[in-house]
């Protein structure tokens, strides 16, 4: 078999140290193949987000080992991790995270501007992830001018604006009502299967896992099962 | 990546108008006030040095009575100086270039129909000589003329300007109270002075028409003694003192009743104070840049919380530390250097419009614009910059918790 794109080995996560340390990861193995769609479910508080956080280069693992396309990323500086982040990772925050008083086009220009894109580009590249989303006429709104599901399809078109080899959602649809849901995980499977983008998303729902691949089950920290779907 | 760095420099400046706005209006006080407090009191020092080289340096004023405390000396009758002590002075003290008497009294000057209050001294030509007075037209005094104590008169500019109109003063007359008087001279402007007032508005004759024809009596006011400067004035002032004594029959165990003024020291101790003014100025208007400051500081460090939350954002979503870093110290360079150009110019041209009506001249002081810009600058950097290298120091997923 292939080296998949992802492999976690042994990944432990402690906050805090003596005896208020808290060992949110204990031990975590997850491979992950690209082109997959991953669902990650479990209770609250069983180290999804953490999980996420790490594979997204956001924070570091206590122990253990991360392979990224076949770097240890572990070993990587900050600067490193930047730039993996910048150049293959797509992340969506459970809390969305937009800059306020900042309108959804400049808010999904962001990530092209740290990369160096021209103007004219930047532009054109954000205006096609918002068509993607659905809010091109919403481009020139502030988030608080947005509703909540406005907010999470700016958060996503910010997260794939780049074309991302993997893109990270950690509760996507958390805020959102059904419908708006479906049209959420509508996106992420067009992404996933045309764009061929890595999918890893946190979910408390099994009607939206059920759109995914693979579902992994965490349970106190570690990974309690793993289904590959029909 | 500079030019992005500083698009999104300007980008959250306009953003965040009102910090921005508040963080420069920090650095406009603090520098505006500054400026305009030292520039004035420089100003203040220069004119009251002016007033006091007007006086005359290298000049010594000797007067009858102690000058010590408030009033000392006017309210016992001390006895004035005789035209004998003049003339003892120049004979036997050395580095003496002029002796002038003075007897002073007010009158009224009237040519044609017109009238002036002034005074009137009398004194000789060594009154020019010591004061380094020039003249703008005709001549001093002749020795006839001092010798006789004949009605002529040297006027000063305001005297010509008011009596005369335009007419060439020199060779005509004019009554002073009841006397007529021909003038032989004008003295060239010396402007106005602090203390003095208008130091043109001024009638000199020789002093033995004006003891002989209006005082009536052989009195010497104070006399003036010119100092040739490559003599110690000190030294002077002591063999002065010690004829004096002399002359006034003063025993050991008796205090001077006269006092001698020494034109350098007094203008050393009134710049002394004066200088000590502006110090003090400078200090008050220094705690109003530390208060700008402040203000600076505070506005950076409330929106800390808020910006760590920004860096976080950025940082997560492909932005280097230094990049971050980088558009923080654009950010509070441009608005720490406005606010000190608005500072500075609004300074300058509060000094241009305040300085004349206070009769001030203005001086720039190129080394406070510059000290009250820095100044106001760096805190501006600093606190714009440090919390950011502490937030960008952070781990991404840190920084977006913060709160
Ligand atoms: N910065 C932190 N400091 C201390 N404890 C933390 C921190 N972040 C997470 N934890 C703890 O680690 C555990 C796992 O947190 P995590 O956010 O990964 O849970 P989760 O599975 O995403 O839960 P949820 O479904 O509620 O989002 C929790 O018990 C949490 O309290
Ligand atoms: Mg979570």
């Amino acid at each position: 078999m292939a080296e998949p794109l992802i492999r976690l080995s042994g990944i432990t996560k402690t906050f805090g140290e003596g005896p208020a340390a808290f060992r949110a990861l204990r031990g975590v193995d997850l491979d992950v193949a690209e082109g997959d769609f991953v669902a990650i479910m479990g209770a609250s508080g069983s180290g999804k987000s953490t999980t996420m956080n790490i594979l997204g280069c956001l924070d570091t693992p206590t122990s253990g080992r991360f392979v990224f396309k076949g770097v240890e990323v572990q070993a990587l500086d900050r600067d490193q991790r930047a730039l993996l982040r910048r150049r293959y990772l797509g992340f969506v925050f459970q809390g969305f995270n937009l800059l306020a008083r900042t309108s959804a086009l400049e808010n999904v220009e962001l990530p092209l501007l740290y990369r160096g894109e021209s103007g004219a580009r930047r532009r054109a590249l954000a205006m096609a992830a918002l068509d993607k989303v659905g809010l091109v006429a919403w481009a020139h709104h502030a988030p608080n001018e947005l509703s909540g599901g406005q907010q999470q399809r700016v958060a996503i078109a910010r997260a794939i604006v780049t074309s991302p080899a993997v893109l990270l959602a950690d509760e996507p649809t958390g805020n959102l009502d059904s419908e708006r849901s479906l049209e959420i995980m509508a996106l992420l499977t067009e992404l996933n299967r045309e764009a061929g983008i890595t999918v890893l998303m946190v979910t408390h729902e099994p009607d939206m896992a059920a759109h995914a691949r693979t579902v992994v089950r965490f349970r106190d920290g570690l990974v309690e099962r793993i289904e590959v779907q029909g | 990546m500079l030019g992005t760095t500083i698009l999104l420099a300007f980008r959250e400046i306009r953003r965040h108008l009102m910090r921005s706005f508040l963080t420069v209006l920090g650095v406009v006080i603090g520098v505006f006030s500054v400026i305009t407090m030292v520039t004035l009191g420089n100003g203040a020092t220069a004119s009251v040095r002016q007033s006091i080289s007007a006086l005359g340096s290298d000049m010594l004023q000797v007067r009858p009575g102690q000058s010590t405390g408030p009033g000392g000396g006017s309210g016992t009758a001390v006895a004035p100086f005789k035209l004998e002590d003049i003339a003892a002075i120049r004979s036997q003290i050395a580095g003496v270039v002029a002796v002038a008497g003075q007897a002073q009294v007010a009158a009224t000057a009237v040519r044609n129909a017109q009238n002036w209050s002034t005074s009137v001294t009398g004194s000789s030509n060594d009154f020019f000589v010591a004061q380094k007075l020039a003249f703008s037209a005709g001549r001093p005094f002749t020795p006839a003329e001092e010798q006789s104590g004949r009605s002529v008169c040297v006027i000063g500019s305001t005297i010509a300007r008011n009596l005369f109109q335009g007419v060439d003063p020199v060779g005509q007359a004019m009554r002073v109270r009841t006397i007529s008087c021909e003038v032989v001279g004008v003295l060239a402007e010396r402007g106005q002075s602090g203390f003095a007032g208008d130091q043109d508005d001024t009638v000199v004759m020789p002093i033995k028409a004006v003891q002989r024809r209006m005082t009536g009596n052989h009195d010497v006011r104070a006399i003036i003694v010119g100092v040739d400067p490559a003599f110690d004035s000190s030294a002077i002032k002591a063999s002065l003192v010690a004829l004096m004594r002399e002359r006034r029959r003063l025993t050991s165990t008796e205090a001077d009743d006269f006092s001698v003024l020494d034109s350098r020291q007094i203008s050393d101790t009134i710049a002394s104070t004066v200088g000590l003014l502006t110090v003090l100025v400078g200090a008050v208007a220094g705690i109003s840049l530390l208060v700008g400051g402040i203000g600076i500081m505070n506005i950076m460090l409330v929106s800390v919380t808020e910006r760590t939350r920004e860096i976080g954002v950025r940082l997560a979503i492909g932005a280097l530390g230094h990049e971050v870093l980088l558009q923080f110290l654009v950010e509070a360079v441009v608005l720490s250097c406005l606010g000190g150009l608005i500072g500075i110019v609004l300074a300058l041209v509060t000094c241009l419009i305040v300085a004349p009506l206070m009769g001030l001249p203005f001086l720039f002081d190129p080394s406070i614009n510059v000290l009250s810009f820095a100044f106001s600058a760096l805190i501006g950097v600093v606190f714009g910059y440090f919390p950011a290298r502490r937030a960008a120091a952070l781990n991404p997923i840190e920084a977006l918790r913060y709160d």
